[in-house]
């Protein structure tokens, strides 16, 4: 960790190849479907001819741009660009809606630089230690971690918990379709071939949030998002006053996304959810989380922007990849004939460092550049017609959904999905429980048949799944969240009724 | 530079639009190297570590994509409807283009691939934590024995090579394991490091990999591997096993004979280059050489062999 390694990331063709990457990467980012694996995977021969620094510096800049890209089709779409923007569609959207656009992505840019920071601080100071977190995390972790994350649904769900909880449950069943990730017995396909592959989560985003948007748009007279009179570039001094108030939100869930990015099993989008969860269970009474909530963009873009960083400590420090960028990253360092695993920090250590800063430098640059591609990706949103509009979103969610495994099926089933999830949203069933059983519903169903299979050989089945003491946290967690609202409401109720007596 | 990236984006640009206008048995552009699962597996660095030698020796681009889905069965079900004029090809691997369409329709048979080279495979191993009292391959036996089904290991799937090998040593050994699949050797990996697991069934790549941080109890070769002269197979132990995961190249099959010869010639002419064998077996990976002529054979044999191991094993019926 020498200054020298700084200055060399600091040459001019790194600084470039950073600014590229960031915009490169924003831009991929920003359309659904497109994602970093996919961005990073064409450009790794690119890179052959670079010196391993440089190709590092531009393999996490692209990833980190992707992320925060993700944000613009969230929030201006109601698509999440990317899984890890789910949880920016909940207040990124409505703020759209009313006309605050312009605000929400100025929102997004700061809390995705706020969080890539303290990701990648993380990863530069405290990478040994907290790859033990990774480790700490068994099945039976995952487990708990996604039965917290399904109990948001309980939160989200706004007074129609039963529709919430139906929707989460048909999403987990979506998920078992086609060939069972690890016990690789074929379900519920009845025979079909389109099925085999099972509900892609990229292709389910795409179906169930931007088509009914879609339809909806052509079954409207009424403009796309609202404008103000006179539109105003980005606002970046209110967004700044407003993420400077929110700071404790800010460094809460950066340090959520960087923790939950070491962990292999869960990446960007648990970690927005989570952040999400924990932002709106201490909120206080007067913000409305769901309708245009500033406090719920900045929680979910710090957190997932923290994911890269945090992704990277596994995959540098264990050579174990924390999401599949990360294993891309990882081929990349084994082809430049750098050993990855526990020895690199010491035997490459020049490399991982120069890498490090370049990731912070990306970071940095991405201030400048979020906020110019921000401005020209609202105002073109807004102002195009929808005649124009329409058509090509539209023509963008085929091709993306296409170009994830060049597959006609995950098309027909993106297109099905999308029209059944504009037909339920009329009967009061949301989106995002769908989805969130959709990919919550594997990690459950994994972590608790392992749990299940080392607690019953070694004949410790309670002890396994409620003694081991990060469990028993998590657990805490859930039930603090389910339970909350219920006692507060209560409790208020008795207040209202001991004022009117 | 940027020039250099610009034109690898053009590329990758006229892989998606597929304009593809070519005679057979010469390459017209970069070629399309389909990886059917995600990033960081062993089929991808294997894969990896070929790209560059391809650029040197045959002076197109390789560009690698990846099609998870139903464990490969999504890539394999699809390989045969693409274009088979040698601009696409896709990686198989073994046991599972063996054992998936043996369980049900998965929309291809191993019969139906046109698998025209072999390059490497890698070899089960026993893997231990670096701590672990498991000192050698007796220990771990001896535990087993004592108390059966409590020796926990990790392994990446069900029905998969790890898998295989678990209830092969079982019966050999007489011992009863319990195995607990993971999604990927990465996971598994996770799991034994983090004492999860007691042990891991892994390759010999876990072992470069990780280095240090683990211990190999046995490797399943005929003789040791050049990187680990320290680790018995299984064979000098006493127990007859050798054999992994194979992995080789597939063209859809409806590329002809001339463009199929041409393919098993250049991925010969990358799998002899000794500066590749030599990052393949520093990576952990045994070579590998089969070409299209002697394709066949090989698969029989191979087909014989796992089919009668999961058969035995109650996987398949």
């Amino acid at each position: 960790m020498e200054f020298g390694q700084f200055l060399a990331a600091l040459t001019p063709l790194n600084l470039a190849l950073a600014l590229f990457g960031v915009l490169a990467g924003t831009v991929v980012g920003s359309i659904p479907g497109l994602t970093a694996t996919m961005a990073l995977a064409v450009l790794v021969p690119v890179t052959f001819a670079m010196e391993p620094a440089s190709a590092l510096i531009l393999l996490g800049a692209i990833y980190t741009g992707a992320i925060y890209g993700g944000a613009y089709a969230a929030i201006l779409l109601n698509t999440p660009g990317t899984p890890s923007a789910i949880a920016t569609t909940f207040d990124g959207y409505p703020m759209a809606k009313r006309g605050e656009g312009d605000l929400a992505v100025a929102l997004a840019c700061f809390a995705s630089v706020f969080g890539g920071m303290v990701g990648a601080l993380a990863l530069l100071f405290l990478a040994p230690p907290l790859s033990k977190v990774a480790l700490a995390f068994g099945p039976v972790e995952y487990f708990w971690l996604s039965i917290f994350g399904l109990s948001l649904i309980a939160s989200l769900s706004n007074g129609n918990l039963v529709k919430g909880l139906a929707g989460g449950a048909f999403g987990m069943l979506l998920s078992t379709v086609g060939v069972a990730e690890i016990s690789a017995d074929i379900r519920l396909t009845f025979g079909s071939q389109t099925l085999i592959g099972g509900f892609g989560v990229v292709g389910a985003l795409i179906g169930l949030y931007c088509i009914p948007v879609l339809i909806d748009l052509v079954a409207v007279p009424d403009r796309h998002l609202k404008v103000e009179e006179n539109v105003k570039a980005v606002r970046i001094g209110d967004a700044f006053r407003i993420a400077m108030r929110s700071k404790f939100n800010l460094i809460r869930s950066s340090i959520v996304g960087t923790l939950v990015g070491i962990l292999p099993g869960a990446g960007g989008s648990v970690a927005g959810l989570v952040a999400y969860s924990e932002a709106k269970r201490t909120a206080k009474p007067q913000q409305k989380f769901g309708e245009g909530e500033a406090d719920g963009i900045l929680a979910t873009e710090s957190a997932n922007s923290a994911t890269v960083g945090g992704g990277f400590i596994p995959t540098l420090v264990l050579g174990i990849p924390g999401t599949p960028p990360d294993a891309i990253v990882l081929g990349a360092l084994l082809v430049q004939g750098v050993r990855t695993g526990p020895a690199m920090f010491t035997q490459s250590g020049s490399i991982v460092y120069t890498f490090i800063y370049g990731l912070i430098i990306a970071t940095i640059l991405m201030l400048p550049a979020g906020l110019l591609i921000g401005r020209y990706a609202y105002k073109s949103i807004v102002t195009i017609p929808k005649a124009v509009l329409v058509p090509t979103v539209g023509f963008m969610t085929i091709i993306g959904t296409f170009s994830i495994r060049n597959s006609v099926s995950d098309v027909i089933i993106m297109l099905c999905l999308g029209v059944f999830g504009w037909v339920v949203a009329k009967f009061g069933f949301a989106a995002s429980p769908i989805v969130l059983g959709l990919i919550l519903g594997p990690i459950a169903e994994q972590g608790f048949v392992q749990g299940w299979t080392i607690g019953a050989a070694t004949k410790n089945l309670f002890g396994m799944f409620f003694g081991r003491p990060i469990s028993q946290g998590i657990l805490a967690f859930t039930l603090i969240t389910l339970i909350l609202p219920l006692f507060l409401a209560r409790r208020k109720k008795k207040a209202n009724m001991e004022q009117a007596s | 530079m940027i020039g250099r990236i610009l034109g690898s984006a053009a590329v990758a640009i006229a892989m998606l639009s597929t304009v593809s206008v070519t005679t057979a048995s010469e390459l017209s552009g970069p070629v399309s190297y389909v990886i059917p699962f995600g990033p960081g597996g062993e089929s991808d660095i294997s894969a990896r570590f070929q790209q560059p030698f391809f650029k040197e020796k045959f002076g197109q681009d390789m560009v690698i994509s990846y099609q998870p889905g139903g464990g490969g069965a999504v890539g394999w079900a699809s390989l045969n409807g693409l274009n088979g004029d040698g601009q696409t090809i896709m990686g198989v691997n073994l046991p599972h283009i063996i054992i998936k369409p043996a369980q049900k329709d998965v929309g291809f048979t191993t019969e139906e691939l046109n698998t025209f080279y072999m390059f490497h495979y890698t070899p089960d191993a026993i893997v231990v934590a670096a701590d672990s009292p498991y000192k050698t391959l007796a220990d771990l036996v001896a535990d087993a024995k004592a108390n059966p089904g409590e020796v926990t290991m990790s392994g990446s799937g069900k029905a998969s090579a790890n898998h295989l090998a678990q209830i092969k040593f079982d019966k050999l050994a007489g011992t009863l394991t319990t195995y607990v699949p993971f999604k990927g050797t990465g996971a598994a990996v996770t799991a034994l490091l983090g004492k999860q697991t007691k042990a891991e069934w892994g390759y010999t790549t876990v072992g470069a990999k990780q280095g240090d941080a683990v211990r190999m109890l046995a490797v399943a070769m005929e003789e040791r591997h050049p990187l680990f002269p320290d680790v018995p197979t299984f064979k000098e132990l006493g127990y007859d096993m050798t054999g992994g995961a194979y992995r080789g190249i597939a063209l859809p099959n409806t590329a002809d004979a001339a463009t199929t010869k041409m393919w098993s010639d250049m991925i010969g002419e990358i799998n002899n280059d000794p500066a590749f064998r030599q990052q393949m077996l520093d990576g952990g990976f045994a070579m590998l050489d089969i070409d299209a002529d002697g394709m066949a054979d090989f698969m029989k044999a191979r087909v014989e062999e796992y089919l009668n191991d999961a058969r035995e094993a109650g996987l398949i019926k």
